[in-house]
């Protein structure tokens, strides 16, 4: 086995006086290599790492914020239990590089690094004329590569879920979805687990072993040029950091925080990552209420969300697209609190809320008043949020949640509704509204919730709580609606929700007519 | 097969075969390089470029003292440090590559900084200290029309006498149209790379659709002549006009801090600056009228167009004129009057996208007649068949009141070889158009909020450079003593498929294997003067020309041959690398090798115009176009009536590209082109704040199509044995731009969705998004 050691960048090697950091390494696998690295810029991307220092130019970057998908890189790295191997695609524009250390990396050179020819990825999308200009195929084929790896025979819904994170300009995308089925129909040659499709733990067995050789006992901390990462692997340890370094930026997946780096061009001194803190990245069903830890990713969440608020599906699925799933959080959305938010209507709407905990010990708030304080205000110093609890829906209540944007996939909406609506023999026994799009941050709706409490859940009800969403919202224009768009829409959402629990609505537009 | 006469002869194995890409290995395997992916030189420092925050405005100060102090900073750059000319207009020399005393919209590029990494480079330029003295801006075309500002003058082309045909006809219709622009959104954003050689010349590497044009341009800017600077492009990850024009300035800033550091220098601009910095589609505000008998025939028509062309001239004058020559696009408009105003607005300058002002032209028109067979209850594919060109139907008895042949466009060109008619029944009846309106209908009765609509619309679009000097090529060939070849030509690619399609001519004509050639980049110094890559025209002009270039060196190969072995040149054959001369047969190499010793030249240069055309800009008459490229779509779409969204369930078309050269390559042109004409119409929207700053400048705020957008049921077929009536390459026809303008039915399929007695004209504006289609939907809920 070789042993690769790559210095960080030059310009980042000279230490600040006076920082006294545990200057760590970090590690992971490429290629088969261990690659050690020391000095590391805490917030320098994957995508930089891979182009300016190892010249390694296949992967491209295309947006620099997680929107194209052309800097597409697979992760594979063990499970929260250190047992099972999971790959996913992740997005390398907004990667910061010390994110890597115990996983592997794999691009579209390591595709063909054993030097047998194409990979049946890439052998399919040849055959099928998926690529024209070339420059988002690399990471179409990352993309690909993650769903030969995960999933047999995909339906045409799991493709275009697939590829939801990956923009082609010149294709159509229609030979790219053919590729999708061919790639397995392509003879694998080379009895080797990149090659084979489906079937992760099959013949991972090498793999698991090299990754458990990065197991660390002791925590990751970086420094380069005074500037600091640390990856503590313990509650507490984590709580210790934030007291000692309250300005710190905690990172989770990073989608947005790295997007202060590659758009605003920020200098981030300390970075805490959660990554890798024990336990925090569990989801649990527990006393009503499912418990998801700030470590915990959207891809993580979903599926126990789902189980207990099947109504949820689409927004789900909709919620960016996969390889922001795959290292997005549901605190880090919350954290970061944006107007639209995308699932915070929701979280709101079931009565979530937000276990918060400094060096004093935990507190529980409820998600509609953390919202009330100003975003600056919201956790104290010091303090952060460890996991969220999500409620389960009490029989006779459900959880809907409507989303409408310019575009189905990976895009954030004009306007977002969630309802919780318990109904009892035709009754509002009880209701919660929350909308997105509307007012400078996720809102519930006072004035419509009052308007159906107690009341008879027939159309005049909803037409009465209709004409007071102007009371409780003044939206505004911009990019993504008119203020009257979106006060027609949040009305005609609540609309749709009468007709859809009256059985009148049928399959929705995104539904209609897809039968796989 | 045996060509006549006294030459040689070869056989076809390469044309009309669905070959791959040539680089789509090097695509999949991540090791094709684009321009950002080349070796750097050690000595490389990198460039970013200050900007305006403001739209119009005189610049009072400048302060670059805190971006001089920067990390890494060497060096910042002005207009005043510009040598040559500050100029990267390409027709009218009319846009600063850098904003020297005023700026003209937000965004302009006011300075440039050099630094030792891109980080420090992009961080320094925000650093500057710039004061405005602001002035009034235009924002809109609106705008611009009322204070009668404009970029070029107004352009005006009528035919008979339509104001009268109009108050004269039974019906009419009239109506305002806003038609939404574009960014281009090629995955690979604008960057060029220059590098110092000695002596004053310079290097440089461009994603650009015009090395020629940068050529040009830097040697105007850095003060030398053209024979100082050398281009070269070996692929773009993608263009769509967007590098035909909007590359220059980018390769200038480059080209200049190149010449004053003395090093090699890179410009790449990150996503949004990009999106902000470079030009659009134009987006356009159409009024109409039309009068019409009832049978939806138009009596007369006329369009008042006024486009937002930003602060430049750039290509708007050739765009909008191509407007005027598709607002037609399959119709004989007899009276007819076209007016086409070229907005000045304080916005960036608008460009060339596929298509080139045609689409928003032919959306115009289909949106009228849409509205002709609303107005009189008639399905909207009768009202097209009875205004299409004539030629097509023999059994069709014209009017009195129309010209015998009803073949001649408002420009004066004949329209001949016109399949239109014949496609157009073709999918009618493969798409079960009529079944499948029924079927909507019934569908839309019992359906409370979703609603289905159905659209066919035809395309017929011009080919050729309407600007009749810019039709032509040349190519480069060289035939090495192993017989393997190099090819050079004026075409660049972008994804096109351009390079496999005239390696495929190539190699038909000196009968050898497609292996045996190699495309190289395009580059000014092997073939010089060459036109952009645009205007679909890459193949029919390049391919003619890489043609002439393989027939000279088959003629010398061929006469030695005759020579070498003493038999007649009819005799001497060639086909996939053998060459047979009479009973003699050997490996094309093993010729090459005898024709080299024997010393025959075996390099050849290809020249080609395109024969026939013509026209007089001044009177807007003549052949602009050697010919026509049709199409014809049906698209079948589905409405949500509270939020407005959209999808598309099936799409059906059937499309002309003559005798393909490559059939792979003219779907994926058609599939794509399609698709990237759904997203204009439905999903991208450009929206710009009331100061003018664009909004939706990265892909989190402009949305081009995904896959999920792409419906399932996607049926699309090349129209066969249909060779080019002229004589074209192959008799191929070109295929880049047309499929575009087949999304126009995506567009009048959620018009027709939406339509109801009720609402039987809805003002659908494009993009047809969420938004658009709610305004047009009209009332409120329930």
């Amino acid at each position: 086995m070789e042993l690769f050691h790559v210095s960080g960048k030059l310009s980042g090697m000279t230490r600040a006086p006076g920082v006294v950091a545990t200057n760590g390494r970090m590690r992971f696998w490429l290629d088969g290599h261990l690659i050690e690295l020391e000095h590391v810029d805490p917030t320098r991307t994957v995508l930089q790492f891979l182009r300016e220092d190892l010249c390694r130019k296949g992967t491209k970057e295309g947006c620099a914020e997680g929107d194209c998908g052309a800097c597409m890189v697979v992760l594979a790295e063990l499970d929260g239990q250190g047992e099972r191997l999971v790959v996913s695609a992740v997005n390398s524009c907004i990667q910061f590089l010390p994110t890597l250390d115990g996983k592997e990396l794999i691009t579209v050179e390591s595709l063909t690094a054993d030097g047998a020819g194409l990979h049946p990825v890439q052998q399919a999308m040849v055959e099928c004329h998926g690529s024209q200009c070339g420059f988002c195929t690399p990471g179409i084929v990352m993309s690909l590569f993650a769903l030969y790896k995960n999933q047999q025979r995909p339906s045409r819904r799991d493709i275009d879920d697939a590829l939801a994170g990956n923009l082609c300009r010149c294709t159509g995308y229609r030979p790219i979805v053919a590729a999708a089925s061919a790639m397995y129909d392509i003879q694998v040659s080379a009895d080797d687990w990149l090659r084979r499709p489906g079937e992760i733990a099959q013949g991972c067995e090498d793999r698991v072993k090299r990754l458990r050789e990065l197991e660390r006992r002791d925590s990751l901390a970086l420094e380069s040029g005074g500037r600091r990462f640390f990856a503590p692997r313990t509650l507490d340890e984590l709580v210790h950091l934030v007291a000692e370094h309250p300005d710190a930026t905690l990172l989770a997946g990073g989608t947005d925080v790295a997007l202060w780096v590659t758009k605003q061009h920020a200098q981030l001194d300390t970075l805490i990552h959660l990554g890798a803190v024990q336990g925090l990245a569990d989801v649990r069903v527990l006393d009503g209420r499912i418990e998801i830890g700030a470590a915990a990713t959207l891809e993580l969440a979903a599926p126990v969300i789902l189980a207990h608020h099947p109504l949820l599906h689409e927004v789900l699925r909709r919620f960016a697209s996969p390889p922001i799933r795959n290292v997005a959080t549901l605190a880090g959305n919350i954290a970061n609190g944006s107007p639209v938010g995308d699932l915070i209507p929701v979280l709101m709407a079931a009565d979530a809320s937000l276990v918060l905990r400094s060096t004093g010990g935990a507190r529980e708030l409820p998600l509609d008043s953390f919202y009330d304080a100003p975003r600056d205000q919201r956790l104290a110093r010091g303090e952060f949020i460890e996991r969220i609890h999500f409620p389960l829906a009490r029989r006779g209540a459900a959880l809907r949640c409507y989303k409408v944007s310019k575009r189905y996939d990976q895009d954030i909406a004009a306007v977002c509704v969630a309802v919780l609506l318990e109904l009892d023999a035709g009754h509002v026994c009880s209701i919660r509204i929350a909308f997105g799009g509307m007012a400078a941050a996720v809102r519930r709706a006072p004035s419509c919730e009052a308007a159906l409490i107690g009341q008879t859940w027939d159309a005049p009800t909803v037409e009465r709580a209709m004409a007071v969403v102007p009371r409780d919202f003044e939206p505004i224009t911009d990019l993504r609606g008119t203020a009257a768009y979106r006060m027609r829409t949040a009305q005609n959402l609540l609309w749709r929700l009468y007709l859809e629990t009256q059985g009148e609505l049928g399959e929705s537009i995104h539904a209609y007519g897809r039968h796989d | 097969m045996r060509m006549g006469g006294m030459t040689s002869s070869v056989r076809k194995h390469a044309i009309g075969r669905p070959l791959a890409h040539d680089s789509a290995h090097l695509h999949v395997t991540g090791a094709a390089a684009y321009t950002d992916d080349l070796p750097e030189p050690r000595d490389l420092l990198h460039v970013a470029v200050g900007t305006s925050e403001v739209a119009h405005a005189r610049i009072r100060s400048i302060d670059l003292a805190d971006v001089r102090l920067a990390e890494g900073v060497v060096e910042v750059y002005l207009a005043s440090d510009i040598p040559g000319a500050n100029n990267c207009g390409t027709i009218v020399r009319d846009e600063p590559i850098l904003a020297a005393d005023r700026v003209e919209y937000a965004g302009q590029a006011i300075f440039a900084v050099v630094a030792q990494t891109v980080d420090q480079a992009r961080s320094a330029a925000r650093r500057a200290q710039i004061e405005y003295d602001e002035l009034p801006s235009i924002l809109d075309p609106i705008a611009a029309l009322e204070q009668q500002s404009f970029v070029l003058p107004s352009e005006r082309l009528d035919r008979g006498d339509a104001s009268s045909s109009i108050e004269r006809a039974p019906h009419r219709i009239e109506r305002r149209l806003r038609i939404g622009g574009q960014d281009h959104f090629y995955l690979e954003g604008q960057v060029a790379m220059a590098i110092p050689r000695e002596d004053g010349d310079l290097l440089v590497y461009s994603s650009t659709q015009h090395p020629d044009q940068i050529q040009h341009l830097v040697a105007q800017a850095i003060g030398c002549a053209a024979k100082d600077v050398v281009c070269i492009c070996r692929r773009m990850g993608g263009a769509f006009g967007g590098k035909e024009s909007q590359a220059a300035s980018i390769a200038c800033i480059a080209a200049l801090l190149a010449q004053r550091t003395g090093r090699p220098c890179k410009l790449r601009l990150d996503r949004d600056v990009d999106m902000i910095l470079t030009g659009k589609r134009h987006d356009f505000v159409v009024d109409y009228r039309a009068g019409f008998d009832d049978m939806g025939r138009l009596r007369g028509v006329e369009f008042e167009f006024a486009s937002r062309c930003g602060i430049s001239a750039d290509l708007s004058g050739p765009v909008n004129d191509r407007t005027m020559f598709h607002c037609d696009n399959a119709y004989y408009l007899e009276h007819v009057s076209i007016v086409s105003h070229r907005c000045k607005t304080h916005t960036v300058s608008n460009t060339a996208f596929r298509g080139f002002g045609g689409p928003q032209g032919m959306l115009a028109i289909e949106c009228a007649i849409d509205d002709v067979a609303r107005t009189l209850g008639i399905d909207p594919v009768d009202v097209r068949r009875a205004n299409f060109y004539g030629a097509g139907r023999r059994d069709e008895t014209p009017p009195r009141d129309v010209t015998p042949g009803r073949d001649i466009t408002p420009y004066g060109q004949k329209v001949e070889g016109n399949i239109l008619p014949e496609l157009f029944d073709r999918l009618e009846a493969d798409s079960d158009y009529r079944l499948r309106r029924r079927q909507i209908r019934d569908f839309n009765q019992s359906s409370r909020i979703l609603k289905r609509g159905i659209a066919m619309t035809p395309v017929k679009f011009g080919i050729s450079f309407t600007a009749t000097h810019l039709n032509q090529a040349g190519a480069l060939l060289h035939v090495y003593k192993d017989g393997s070849v190099q090819l050079n030509h004026g075409g660049t690619e972008m994804g096109q498929g351009l390079f496999i399609k005239v390696v495929q001519v190539v190699a038909d004509e000196l009968g050898i294997e497609i292996e045996q050639i190699r495309t190289h980049a395009s580059d000014t110094s092997k073939v010089p003067n060459a036109s952009a890559t645009a205007a679909s025209s890459g193949s029919d002009l390049n391919g003619k020309a890489a043609q002439a270039a393989a027939r000279k060196i088959r003629r010398r190969l061929a006469e030695f041959a005759a020579r070498h072995f003493s038999v007649s040149e009819c005799e001497v054959e060639f086909a996939l690398g053998r060459v047979r001369a009479a009973r003699h047969e050997l490996s094309f190499a093993e010729l090459v090798a005898l024709a080299w010793a024997d010393r025959v030249s075996l390099s050849a240069t290809g020249f080609y115009k395109t024969p026939k055309i013509h026209y007089d800009r001044a009177t807007f008459s003549g052949r602009p176009f050697l010919y026509y490229a049709y199409g014809a779509a049906v698209s079948e779409a589905l409405v949500d009536t509270l939020t407005g969204e959209s999808r598309l369930l099936r799409v059906d078309i059937l499309h002309d590209c003559g005798d393909s050269l490559n059939p792979a390559v003219d779907l994926g042109q058609i599939e794509g082109g399609f698709i990237q004409g759904v997203g204009w119409l439905t999903s991208e929207q450009l929206w710009w704040n009331e100061r003018g700053q664009l909004q939706t400048h990265a892909p989190s705020t402009y949305k081009i199509p995904t896959c999920s957008d792409v419906p399932t049921d996607l049926r699309v077929s090349l129209l066969e044995r249909a060779p080019n009536h002229e004589d074209t390459i192959y008799r191929s026809k070109a295929v880049g731009e047309p499929p575009l303008m087949l999304a126009i039915s995506a567009f009048l399929a959620i018009r027709d969705a939406i339509a109801s007695e009720r609402n039987p004209l809805p003002r659908l504006e494009a993009p047809a998004t969420p938004e658009s289609i709610l305004r047009a939907i009209g009332v409120g809920f329930s």
